[in-house]
């Protein structure tokens, strides 16, 4: 068994909101799941950021589960995307950050982004108060 | 305290003269630190004519006068829209005043919690300086002389009579840090604040803001050329809530609270977005990023050693954001130096609380070093103030300690 883990926006249908997929990952595939973020609610179309870790052959398994489902899935590393050019380096996108993936360079006194630390949780889109940090999924 | 007997002295026309030769010595307050440290307060006055500092920061309290030209029939706009922005027409037939903070009536604020505000009086200034077309829609009774009742057109900088940035209150000498004692994520101008004291947001550009590097006022009062905005500005007056009188103030005269603030204005049409930019704070409002950079004529050696204070030395008062600002009571709850603050962490009740800041701290060096350039290369010369500022008497104590090379 080789063991691995990997980061997942999933978009549900409006149909998918009752359906117990968290489960099924856990008890079906016997995944880890963590969820890092999750907006489910009634009869609304919804979206969830899911960190799985179990064997690499059962996360694919798992994914095709979802596909199936008609769960919309991309890895997260797409997720959040800055305008660097355009950023003026204030430091609002740091403290909203849970990972530190916003950081202030020392030396330069830029605000850095570290996309490896990202976890997607979007809350740096609405702190950026010029609005260049964007998410397709959010 | 003011006729003491300096070991150098030096006067704007000199410092002028040199300027126009191309012969100025010209350094950033980054800069004059080491300098200071290396030579002493005397060699340093006597070697360094200008220093050029800088900040960038959201200064709420801006704005801009428009005169936007007559119309056919005359018009004398009451109501007034930009990009459905409400400016304000209580003044003359064509002139109106754009706040920074203004928003359209259709926004819907902080009803979902905390409110976006994605558009209002900044982004229509910013606009503007860009270049943009803005829809201009007014509304008038109608009289004798200014018969039209109501217009709606595109108007754009290029094509206006006038845009001048005109703020009541910009370039705060010293700022909150901010913190939330609460057990609630609290939504302030000051940034996003995490509970139970989770994080501490800061806004000043310590060693190189510009009223830190003249706290009495002594080079920077009415009339005072400056950096505003990437065109060239004025001090106007002091600024609104200017209150630099019986405050506390560190080694340098360095106050340990907001104090002084300047009004400050300039041409809208020599500016530049990367300069002026609009700021959409969660769960606050809109507001403007203003960068702003003053140079410090260096006429003696008190002023050289002002100008080499070093953030370690510069002081601000943390504020809990969630009951004691917003109740009217705050009292700080503890003095941390910028030194700390950009280093990362503050201790606050023994925890180690991790810092941010809210202003540009890159875009300050960055208007410093711009006017530095400026300066060195003869395009802008320092102005004596036609009246200073109201300030107290300096009451700071030289160091003439020379470091041994």
């Amino acid at each position: 068994m080789k063991e691995t883990s990997t980061r997942l926006v999933l978009h549900f249908p409006k149909e998918t909101w009752d359906k117990p997929v968290i489960y099924k990952l856990v008890k079906d595939y016997d995944l880890i799941v963590n969820i890092l973020r999750a907006e489910i609610l009634p009869k609304m179309e919804g979206s969830a950021v899911i960190e799985l870790r179990g064997d690499r052959k059962k996360i694919g398994e798992a994914v095709k589960f979802l596909r199936n489902l008609q769960i919309k899935i991309k890895p997260l590393e797409l997720d959040i995307f800055r305008e660097d050019e355009k950023c003026v380096h204030c430091g609002a996108c740091i403290a909203p950050c849970p990972t530190n993936a916003f950081y202030l360079d020392k030396e330069t006194f830029k605000v850095e982004f570290d996309k490896d630390k990202c976890v997607g949780c979007g809350h740096c889109i609405p702190a950026c108060p010029i609005r260049i940090i964007y998410s397709a999924e959010f | 305290m003011r006729g003491e007997n300096f070991k150098v002295v030096k006067t704007y026309e000199e410092i002028n003269e040199k300027i126009r030769k191309g012969e100025a010595v010209v350094v950033t307050a980054e800069e004059m630190i080491e300098i200071v440290e290396e030579l002493g307060v005397v060699k340093a006055a006597q070697e360094v004519d200008v220093v050029t500092t800088g900040t960038f920061g959201a200064m709420c309290s801006s704005g801009a006068f428009l005169n936007v030209g007559h119309t056919k029939p005359r018009m004398k706009m009451e109501e007034v829209y930009l990009n459905g922005v409400p400016a304000y027409g209580g003044i003359a037939a064509v002139d109106l005043y754009i706040g920074a903070t203004a928003l359209p009536e259709n926004d819907p604020r902080n009803e979902v919690y905390p409110g976006k505000f994605e558009y209002g009086g900044a982004h229509v200034i910013e606009e503007l300086i860009a270049g943009e077309d803005i829809e201009l829609e007014a509304y008038a009774y109608g009289t004798d002389c200014y018969p039209r009742r109501e217009i709606k057109k595109l108007i754009n900088i290029k094509t206006i009579n006038d845009a001048i940035l005109c703020s009541p209150r910009n370039a705060y000498q010293n700022y909150n840090v901010a913190v939330n004692k609460s057990s609630r994520t609290i939504y302030t101008y000051m940034g996003t604040l995490k509970p139970n004291f989770g994080n501490a947001t800061y806004s000043g550009a310590g060693q190189l803001s510009p009223l830190m590097n003249d706290p009495f006022f002594e080079t920077i009062g009415i009339g005072t050329r400056i950096f505003l905005g990437g065109g060239i500005g004025y001090v106007a007056f002091h600024g609104t809530q200017h209150f630099t009188f019986n405050v506390k103030r560190s080694k340098k005269g360095q106050p340990m609270e907001g104090a002084g603030t300047l009004m400050v204005v300039g041409d809208m049409k020599q500016m530049d977005t990367n300069f002026i930019k609009a700021a959409s704070i969660l769960g606050y409002g809109v507001s403007m990023f203003v960068g702003i950079g003053i140079p410090i004529p260096i006429l003696n050696e008190r002023i050289a050693y002002y100008t080499s204070v070093r953030d370690d030395e510069i002081f601000a008062p943390v504020i809990d954001y969630s009951v004691d600002y917003p109740s009217g009571n705050a009292k700080p709850l503890k003095y941390v130096s910028y030194g700390e603050l950009r280093r990362g962490f503050i201790e606050l009740n023994g925890k180690k609380v991790p810092t941010s800041p809210v202003s540009s701290y890159y875009k300050a060096r960055e208007i410093a070093n711009i006017l530095k350039d400026w300066i060195k290369s003869g395009k802008f010369e320092i102005s004596r103030p036609a009246e200073t500022l109201p300030a107290p008497e300096p009451n700071v104590k030289i160091e003439y300690g020379e470091r041994r090379g």
